[in-house]
């Protein structure tokens, strides 16, 4: 086994830690139907960091961000092979080393933090033994110090009850104080440099910017270098000292924080700067709602868990509602009640005027035709043995009874609208981009000619640019097809982009309810106000500014 | 009462009562079946009158559900009935025999369960690797063969051309611990090679399917070796399917040795379970027939409870 070179701690002192130069890293990958081949993920990216700063990778999937991160530990996730270019790390080529060497250095010198800290812990153990492991592996610290450490760390990260939260297990605690346990265990072993993969987007927003808060003040306070990763510019231009913007593998712009946001040089940059910017223009309510919820109280468990109380929306034809609040506030749950998958218990909802039966077998096939629904993920709302031609063309033989020629007609003219073309007829979901698979379940739902599509979270699981084609997809739609929508989010600036009228709910109940102007327009409610100053703006100094500004904490706290 | 004890005792009483309909299965299956017990004793020569009177004597003219009763009401307090044929207590005759059963089975899973965990263990440590291709295909061999093929292979080799251990199974009370163990060797193989590709190959899927998971990445990222990766964190999250293959393969080792305990003529449970079915001796095989199903349901009980218990959200409820 080859010695490992002495560690040198960061006490401070300056010069670089990181230098990665020419790095390539390919995978091989294996199409179906097709012979495998080999792709290029990382195609010569450089680059430095020095001790104690923070670099920022910013780019949309499938930039190589997260494989770059990865390489600092000589890690490639899945089949990825680093196969070119050095990376040097307190002075030497890590990738000259051994498998031992690896293992020395992860969770020693380098940790890393992960995008979702509730799958990333082992639920089977305590958090305190997880986050002392890696200290105690490598012979960091004794036992006993390691936790004292922990908790120092707990404490400074902002966990409740920082003595005690060490012995629950992972799912006792919530999500966004996972993720900082998460952070409290890269620091534990004193490392020289963390890699934060992602580590605030799993998490509502309102929560997002205490994780950030908190991850922010860590570093400052102990030194430690980071990769920042993250495809969200606003949130990576609060913690970053330097900004590299990355496309398919390649460097696209790299430059200080105020001048990628500032300044852009570049023309991708730009895009990703100026993301969110669609004007949608309000329209006002008409008369009589397509669909009408009115007092609606759902529960689980045998009305043990209430959790929709006492809810009234209207959604007029060809137009969007949207209804905004953190996990667990009941939005999907309203999207299961309107449904019928959860019958409410009391209250009416109806349709185009006339009742609509509680529950889901009650309901005749035209009732089911005129409400469809899009899923968060895409991926796993179609059937990846179907062809994209035969996941459109079902609804049109069920509903239709299309056959044949007539059928085909049909989903080519869906698939010109979602602006993909017929040559997609054949093909498979697992050959299509996450916003192509997204495109098809909206032409899916359209086949069905519905008047009211529900659309749950469908840009959240996609990049900034994407998402925006899709919202721009969904509004020429309602143009044409002036069908209506309810539009479940927590995104607050997709919100603005197409809602004509805007629920807050918070834990089960609407807050704030009325048109987009009224509802964007001061004075607010206390949580509206949370939800709305927790959206990251792309402003150096934000994330203090709103800290300082709150009026109350987020429920997931 | 916390979640747990609340589940485990669910588990216990639906055990019970399923135990109840097994015997009522039983029962009804053993009425249904062809012949009689009273021609199977006297013979074929035997006068109507003679029958008759037997058959009075027996209490076969008395209605299934008051028998059923009977039977029920003997077992609970511990009466098995009377063998038929031999006029012996069946508990008597079953006791030795069950002993000698558990016996088998019990070294049998003593050898089979570490073995197959482990191999489980170095399959996945090296998958896709020629130690990984050997072990399954080695463990699916033996599994492939027929029980009775791998003992009569056995016999021929250990007993017959190199006379390492006796081809027939003896045991008797009193018998030298040593002894023992040495006529129980060849069936106690038969059966962990007929159970163990079982318990492997779900070793191998339950571990592999834990190790996609982020936290086994986390650990890896930790710098953890790779035997340790798996032994902290994918094992213990692989643990419930594990029990209960385990588990329902320990019941087989008990409930399935028949044709095993017939091959080496083993005074076990199914030897005597055979010989009484070709004399039509009913009590004796309900009686028998209640402990296997007594065995089984209690076998997945405990795994069902060893699931329970390796779930950290039921044992540290929120």
């Amino acid at each position: 086994m080859a010695k490992a070179p002495s560690r040198r701690r960061s006490t401070g002192e300056g010069g670089t830690l990181l230098d990665i130069r020419n790095l390539k890293i390919e995978a091989t990958v294996y199409p179906p139907g097709e012979a495998p081949r080999k792709v290029t993920i990382v195609d010569n990216v450089s680059l430095t960091l020095q001790r104690g700063k923070v670099l920022g990778l910013i780019g949309e999937s499938g930039a190589g961000k997260s494989t770059i991160g990865l390489s600092s530990m000589g890690f490639g996730r899945g089949g990825v092979r680093i196969t070119g270019g050095e990376v040097i790390l307190n002075g030497r080529d890590i990738m000259k080393g051994s498998i031992a060497d690896f293992r020395k250095l992860r969770g020693n010198e380098v940790c890393y933090v992960a995008q979702s800290a509730a799958a990333a812990f082992n639920p089977a153990q305590r958090l305190m033994d997880q986050v002392v492991e890696a200290a105690l592996e490598h012979g960091n610290a004794k036992r006993a110090d390691a936790e004292k450490r922990a908790v120092a760390l707990f404490k400074k990260l902002g966990l409740p009850d920082p003595e005690n939260i060490g012995k629950r297990f992972p799912h006792q605690v919530s999500g966004g104080q996972l993720q900082r346990v998460m952070t409290a265990m890269a620091l534990c072993s004193e490392p020289d440099l963390i890699v934060f993969d992602e580590p605030t987007t799993a998490l509502d927003v309102t929560t997002q910017i205490d994780v950030l808060a908190a991850i922010k003040d860590a570093i400052r306070d102990t030194g430690v270098a980071a990769l920042y990763i993250t495809h969200d510019l606003a949130v990576v231009a609060q913690v970053a000292d330097e900004i590299m913007v990355l496309r398919h593998g390649k460097l696209v712009e790299w430059g200080d924080t105020r001048q990628i946001i500032q300044e852009p040089r570049q023309e991708y940059t730009n895009a990703l700067v100026s993301v969110h910017h669609i004007a949608h223009q309000e329209k006002k309510p008409g008369k009589d709602p397509v669909l009408s919820v009115k007092n609606v109280t759902a529960a689980y468990g045998g009305g043990v868990i209430k959790v929709l109380k006492n809810v009234s929306v209207d959604i007029h034809a060809g137009q969007t509602l949207a209804v905004v609040g953190e996990s667990g506030s009941g939005k999907s749950t309203l999207a299961r009640a309107i449904t019928g998958l959860l019958p409410p218990e009391q209250g009416t909802i109806s349709f185009a005027g006339k009742p609509l039966p509680g529950r889901l077998a009650d309901r005749n096939k035209d009732e089911l035709r005129q409400l469809q629904m899009i899923y968060q993920m895409a991926d796993v709302a179609m059937n990846p043995r179907q062809t994209v031609g035969t996941i459109i063309g079902r609804p049109l033989e069920f509903y239709f009874g299309l056959r044949g020629k007539q059928r085909d007609v049909r989903v080519a003219e869906l698939l010109d609208k979602i602006e993909m073309g017929k040559g997609f007829i054949d093909r498979y979901p697992a050959e299509l981009s996450g916003g192509q698979k997204q495109r098809v379940c909206i032409a899916r739902a359209l086949a069905a000619k519905p008047k009211l599509i529900i659309c749950d979270e469908v840009t959240s699981a996609l990049d900034p640019l994407v998402a925006n084609g899709i919202l721009k997809l969904l509004l020429e739609l309602q143009a044409e097809e002036s069908v209506a929508y309810l539009f479940i989010t927590h995104d607050l600036a997709t919100v603005k982009s197409i809602a004509d009228s805007i629920a807050v709910m918070y834990r089960g109940e609407v807050v704030r309810y009325g048109p987009k102007s009224d509802v964007l327009k001061p004075p607010f409610d206390a949580y509206t106000e949370l939800l709305l100053s927790s959206v990251p703006e792309m402003e150096i100094g934000w994330l203090e500014k709103a800290i300082k500004t709150r009026r109350m904490e987020s429920a997931g706290n | 009462m916390s979640p747990v004890l609340k589940l485990i005792a669910q588990r216990i009483a639906l055990g019970i009562l399923l135990l109840f309909a097994v015997s009522v299965l039983i029962f009804a299956g053993t009425q249904i079946l062809p012949g009689d017990v009273a021609q199977a004793i006297l013979g074929q020569s035997a006068t109507p009158e003679s029958l008759a009177n037997l058959r009075e004597e027996l209490g076969l003219n008395d209605p299934a559900w008051l028998r059923y009763m009977h039977w029920l009401g003997g077992i609970l307090q511990g009466d098995l009935g009377t063998a038929m044929s031999s006029g012996q207590d069946i508990a008597t005759s079953i006791g030795s025999r069950l002993w000698n059963t558990l016996f088998l089975a019990f070294w049998a899973a003593i050898v089979s369960i570490p073995l197959a965990i482990i191999l489980g263990l170095l399959a996945v440590r090296y998958r896709n690797g020629w130690v990984d291709k050997l072990i399954s295909g080695l463990a699916l061999a033996s599994t492939s063969f027929p029980e009775f093929f791998i003992g009569y292979v056995l016999v021929y080799f250990f007993a017959v051309k190199w006379q390492i251990f006796p081809g027939i199974s003896t045991v008797y009370d009193g018998m030298p611990f040593g002894e023992r163990m040495m006529a129980i060797a060849l069936p106690a193989t038969a059966l962990t090679l007929v159970v163990l590709a079982h318990m492997m190959r779900m070793t191998r899927a339950a571990i592999l399917n834990v190790m996609q998971s982020a936290y086994v990445e986390t650990a890896e990222l930790k710098g953890l070796s790779a035997f340790n990766v798996i032994r902290r964190h994918a094992f213990p999250n692989a643990i419930a399917p594990i029990i209960n293959v385990v588990m329902l393969n320990l019941a087989y080792l008990i409930v399935g040795v028949v044709v095993v305990e017939v091959i080496f003529v083993y005074p076990g449970m199914g030897q005597y379970l055979v010989d009484h079915v070709t004399k039509r001796d009913v009590p004796v095989v309900q009686a028998v027939g209640l402990i296997f199903a007594a065995v089984y349901i209690s076998l997945n009980i405990v795994a069902d409870i060893g699931a329970i218990v390796a779930n950290p959200r039921l044992r540290h409820p929120k």
